[in-house]
């Protein structure tokens, strides 16, 4: 056992942060979802929403991504 | 549900293995074949290691390969300018049709102005992807130091186009006028945080996608070394491959996305 307690705070820090994905794997599930459930009773009006429910994903996944940035920052920069 | 069940009794049981796998990997003194990271490093192409701006690395060789793609795709397939197109042709002829609908159906006619560059960021984006895809290649895309620089170019240009075409009343892009009065300092707060927030999940979006995709399927190269579980990780590094493909190019497509979102802000900041 080496290292110091600094370190090991920092990777439980880095582990602990990886909870937020949860939250942004929710959020994307909920968007794609309730497109699907809306788009199996208007077919016809599907096609012309898929953009906005990437830029949906793309906003609920955003706030993943900054677990991420943190899980690095903590294991890398810290 | 007997079905759904079923699934989830196999990613347990998949869990399990792996997890015991771990274990026997540590206590027997195994360590992984490769770090997972490992391959994100930037490597002079012609020898030594010491790195400079100007020294020629598998970054900027990956890099310029992507270009060259992009030129081979879009430039010399199209030089015959078939009226029935061939295979290149049709992939040209597809992508730029695709973008060109995308910046349409999102900023207007007027967003048309812009289009070159958008095309320009998704062919090279999705370029750089897939090339990142090949084995023994590097993923340039993975690296946030390539994609803040795409990401800053599409801040500021958007932020001084705003500025350039609505002068100081592209602020009332930051006072939502739809709200109600008490409201509306609260809702211009949060909306400069997001807007100054961008540039960060527009660059980080991209390069955490590949590079936390690249790393899984080099955790399950490293599983393949232990026989028990080989065949399972080498299915396992398939099923993720093809998952990447679509993600290489879903990425590709969000990034250009949210590019016209951007811009479309830029160009009719009244709500």
């Amino acid at each position: 056992m080496e290292g110091d307690i600094v370190q090991m705070g920092a990777y439980i820090g880095a582990g602990l942060a990886c909870t937020g994905m949860g939250g942004a794997a929710v959020g994307v599930g909920h968007v794609v979802g309730n497109f699907l459930s809306g788009a199996l009773r208007n077919p016809s009006a599907a096609a012309g929403q898929t953009a906005t429910m990437f830029i949906g994903i793309a906003f609920a996944e955003a706030l993943g991504i900054f677990s991420f940035l943190v899980a690095l920052l903590l294991m890398f920069a810290v | 549900m007997w079905g759904s069940n079923m699934i989830a009794l196999i990613l347990f049981g998949l869990a399990v293995v792996l997890l015991i796998a771990g274990i026997v990997a540590t206590e027997s003194g195994l360590e992984l074949a490769f770090h997972p990271m490992d391959q994100f490093k930037i490597k002079p192409l012609f020898g030594g290691d010491t790195l400079a701006w100007y020294t020629p690395s598998n970054a900027t060789l990956w890099m310029g390969l992507a270009v060259l793609c992009v030129i081979a795709l879009l430039v010399v397939g199209t030089s015959k300018r078939a009226i029935v197109p061939g295979r290149t042709q049709s992939i040209a002829e597809m992508a730029y049709g695709f973008v060109y609908k995308m910046v349409e159906d999102i900023c207007g006619k007027d967003g048309l102005k812009y289009f070159p560059y958008i095309m320009t960021l998704f062919m090279f984006i999705v370029f750089a992807n897939f090339l990142g895809l090949l084995p023994m290649s590097f993923t340039t895309t993975s690296h946030i130091a390539v994609t803040v620089v795409m990401a800053m170019a599409v801040f500021l240009t958007v932020s001084i186009l705003g500025f350039v075409l609505h002068g100081a009343s592209f602020l009332s892009l930051f006072w939502i006028s739809a709200a109600p009065l008490p409201l509306r300092p609260i809702l211009a707060l949060i909306e400069i945080i997001s807007y100054f927030v961008r540039p960060v999940s527009h660059s980080i979006r991209l390069a955490g996608n590949m590079m936390a995709g690249h790393a899984v399927i080099k955790v399950f190269a490293g599983f393949a070394t232990i026989a028990a579980i080989a065949p399972l990780s080498v299915a396992a590094i398939t099923a993720i491959y093809a998952l990447e493909v679509l993600v290489s190019f879903i990425q590709a497509y969000v990034f250009a996305i949210l590019t016209c979102v951007y811009l479309k802000d830029a160009l009719h900041p009244h709500h």
